[in-house]
């Protein structure tokens, strides 16, 4: 039987860098197929080839068998083949069912019959068990459905391959196992899938083989069943990978970061944070664990100045803080790592020495009455450039054209370097690879064992294990209970996040 | 005088000041939407109202008669068209910055059509006045009708009622039909457009062609049934005013078409304040500057929470992300 799709000697060439060298691909009919690699590897490039986004500088496609030229994405319609993209490709002022199908309408005269409209999305929302609203404006529904929008919208054209980029970044676990689920039941109904992803875990549950992919080179493709996670993960990044990690043991010293009966409203005048009391010691990881959503990112925005405390009180280093301005808190001993790097960690079209003294810029040596010296920018920026491996041709480089994970590196560069007395990281390794992940779980480790104080707040529940010394446990805008992550598990963790008592979920 | 007396006199000169403003913002309705800024409708309403005037003037001289200027209408609309092929080529193929382009066309605009009206008239600023202008008439029948025939059905132009129902089918065409769908998925989000097969930059020049089309028949009405003649002045501030009319609408047509009655209504407040008790003891500068503020009011005070089409004043780059 032929390869539902064959990509043979695939080149891809960017200005100053190939992002794909003669690459070849193999996917099989019926298979969940991983394409598995680091941030910037050129996963995505390959399969904007696929899907007729960019033209291969060289290379041959074959769809059932059949060689083909991909033009542009109507041709990969044609050819059956849907990509579901890592940035969703959403009208959000369309219903569902205007999203779905735009390009394609059903028209009486002319007219858009949305009546019929409807009435298919429904039907193949039932026919593979993906539960959409079609009437709701996209804007209003949840990242989850968006993303089975987006799944029904290469049904819809009639596809039998769906290309799946890196699905499961913005999605909660919860999602992520019902994503799985999906992508199982369509491969029932015969279609062909190929996830992008960086994550191990999704390959171990999901696929059938994997390709690895590293700075735009095939590694090699492999059988699920005949590798593990730390030899595939070695594969990706070309050396041996710590998973585990050396923390040096917990010797708290004095209180750096001291909150008192905080309460702080959300976007919606709710309270997000109410009466929290927590302290932080330096020489700690203090791991917040919760769900998305009971307060989290509230709290670290007060903390940070950026959003108004209601009552209570912050204090860091026995200084109050509280609705200081966020430059003060900052001089105070603050470092920041934000949890949207891209919103709140970086000025994507300042360079990338222009991002690294944001905080500092102001101060000697980086400016002299008023006046920038770029010579001294530059120099440090070289250094950190060079101290936290970002890959970059210089630092003249936007913090635009970074992949995700140098971004993040920046931005860690910058904070720790600084060496605040409290680190406040906001979900630090969200969608980077392993490589990156190592290197920023490294960097917290050292501020701890340097003798900072370092607040960790993660939906990961590995990494907060893995890291901490101690877990508070946020539901509901309270910490509920603080665990020794030495005597917990993820099971209990699990449910103190749903709001349990310990004992109820001891037992 | 009675309040339906002073009606009478307002509201057929909000319809007649209003319907150019109606064409034009429809104009700016059908760019925007499809993701194209497009600040030139003062340039195409003036390079509509400077067809209008040369081409009324032929045809008359042709032995079209009264025809003439409806003729002259379809012309300007095809001038409108060609000219802000300028705006489309220099802001969607090149990607250039769609204000400046914008701006441009009105400098274009204003200098292209005085140069030419003087090449054309031996060194004169102005054209003629054309002699078949679009009357205003009273509709048979429904003028009849006690205190609305008076209001709405005497002393007025076919164009006004004309603007109102290309603003419904305006309307039909952007929400309702397939190619309204996709015209403004490319203002939302061309990425998402591209990848289902939609052509971005087809789409964005029909809606900056459309918007050269109407904003043509904005200038070409304006000439035909107000001013009679084009000079350097002709023109001044309408396309602005449209423009306004268009925000004040939030990018849709029923609110263009009503911003656009509200602004006529100023005008015509201005215009007519001479014959109304009380206000015609307000200053006349007071009234010549009525509009103008009230745009400034509204605009500031009243529009609430208008969000643009996305992706509006931001070229297409495949591919980037």
């Amino acid at each position: 039987m032929p390869y539902a799709i064959e990509m043979k000697h695939i080149r891809k060439e960017f200005p100053g860098i190939i992002a794909n060298d003669d690459i070849n691909l193999q996917v099989e009919e019926g298979e969940i197929h991983a394409l598995f690699g680091e941030n910037g590897a050129g996963k995505s490039t390959l399969m904007n080839v696929l899907f007729g986004l960019y033209q291969p500088d060289e290379g041959e496609i074959y769809v059932h068998g059949k060689k083909v030229r991909i033009a542009d994405p109507n041709d990969a319609n044609r050819l059956g083949i849907g990509m579901v993209h890592q940035h969703f490709m959403l009208v959000e002022k369309f219903t569902v069912a205007e999203n779905i199908i735009l390009g394609r309408e059903p028209t009486i005269h002319g007219r858009l019959d949305m009546t019929k409209a409807v009435k298919i999305v429904s039907d193949l929302s039932e026919k593979y068990g993906l539960d959409v609203d079609p009437m709701k404006k996209v804007e209003d529904i949840t990242v989850g459905m968006q993303q089975r929008v987006e799944i029904l919208k290469t049904l819809y054209r009639g596809s039998d391959i769906l290309i799946f980029d890196e699905p499961t970044a913005v999605l909660t676990p919860l999602e992520i196992k019902e994503l799985i689920d999906i992508m199982k039941r369509l491969v029932k109904e015969g279609k062909s899938i190929i996830l992008i992803t960086h994550k191990l875990k999704e390959i171990f549950e999901a696929c059938d083989r994997c390709t690895v992919i590293r700075r735009g080179k095939i590694i090699g493709t492999i059988g699920i069943g005949e590798t593990n996670p730390s030899d595939l993960a070695d594969m990706m990044v070309g050396r041996k990978v710590n998973v585990r990690i050396n923390n040096a043991p917990y010797e708290p010293k004095e209180k750096v970061l001291e909150i008192r009966d905080l309460t702080v409203l959300d976007s919606r005048k709710v309270k997000a944070v109410n009466q929290l009391n927590l302290t932080v010691h330096g020489g700690e990881i203090m791991g917040i664990a919760g769900v998305d959503g009971n307060g989290q990112t509230e709290l670290v925005e007060a903390i940070a100045g950026l959003r108004k405390v209601k009552e209570g009180a912050i204090e860091i280093n026995g200084n109050d803080v509280t609705n200081h301005k966020t430059r003060k808190i900052i001089e105070a001993g603050l470092g920041y790592i934000p949890e949207d790097r891209q919103k709140h960690g970086l000025v994507l079209d300042f360079s990338i020495g222009e991002n690294m003294v944001l905080q500092t810029y102001y101060k000697k040596p980086y400016a002299f009455a008023g006046v920038l010296n770029n010579k001294v920018i530059s120099k440090k920026a070289k250094q950190l450039i060079h101290e936290y491996d970002v890959r970059t041709p210089g630092e003249k480089t936007l913090a635009r054209s970074l992949s995700g994970g140098n971004q993040q590196k920046v931005i860690v560069a910058r904070e720790v370097d600084r060496s605040p007395q409290l680190l406040v990281a906001a979900q630090p390794t969200r969608g980077l690879d392993i490589g990156a992940i190592e290197f920023i779980h490294g960097k917290l480790l050292e501020e701890k064992e340097k003798g900072k104080a370092v607040l960790l707040v993660s939906f990961e529940l590995d990494e907060i294990l893995h890291l901490s010394d101690r877990i508070a446990v946020i539901f509901e805008g309270r910490i509920i209970d603080i665990v020794n992550p030495k005597e917990t598990n993820e099971n209990e963790l699990g449910l103190l996040m749903a709001g349990r008592k310990k004992e109820e979920a001891q037992a | 005088m009675s309040i339906l007396e002073v009606l009478a006199i307002i509201v057929p000169s909000t319809l007649l000041t209003a319907a150019p403003l109606i064409f034009t913002a429809l104009g700016g309705v059908f760019s925007e939407r499809s993701g194209v800024v497009n600040i030139g409708l003062e340039g195409l309403m003036s390079v509509g109202a400077f067809t209008a005037a040369i081409a009324t003037l032929f045809l008359e001289h042709a032995g079209f008669g009264n025809a003439s200027p409806w003729i002259a209408i379809l012309i300007a609309a095809v001038a409108g068209a060609i000219f802000s092929l300028i705006h489309a080529v220099v802001s969607i193929t090149f990607r250039a910055d769609q204000t400046v382009s914008g701006v441009a066309l009105n400098f274009l605009a204003a200098g292209l059509t005085i140069f030419l009206v003087k090449l054309i008239y031996n060194g004169n600023g102005q054209t003629p006045y054309i002699a078949h202008n679009i009357n205003k008439i009273s509709v048979p029948v429904l003028s009849n009708i006690p205190i609305i025939g008076p209001i709405f059905f005497q002393q007025v132009t076919y164009t006004s009622y004309l603007a109102i129902f290309v603003s419904f089918v305006v309307w039909y065409i952007i929400f309702k039909t397939s190619f309204g769908l996709r015209l403004r998925s490319v203002g939302e989000h061309p990425a998402a457009a591209d990848t289902l097969g939609i052509n971005v930059t087809r789409m964005r020049y029909i809606g900056v062609m459309l918007s050269g089309f109407f904003g043509g028949i904005g200038g070409a009405v304006y000439l035909v049934t107000i001013t009679a003649n084009y000079n350097v002045s002709t023109i001044a501030g309408q396309g602005f005013l449209a423009l306004a009319a268009m925000v004040f609408g939030k990018w849709h047509p029923i609110g263009a078409m009503g911003a656009s009655l509200f602004f006529g209504f100023a005008q015509a407040l201005s215009i007519t304040s001479q014959q109304i008790p009380y206000i015609d003891r307000l200053p006349s500068v007071v009234m010549m500057v009525a509009p103008y503020v009230l745009t400034l009011i509204v605009l500031t005070g009243f529009v609430g929470r208008a969000e643009p089409p996305k992706a509006d004043g931001i070229p297409y780059i495949k591919g980037q992300r």
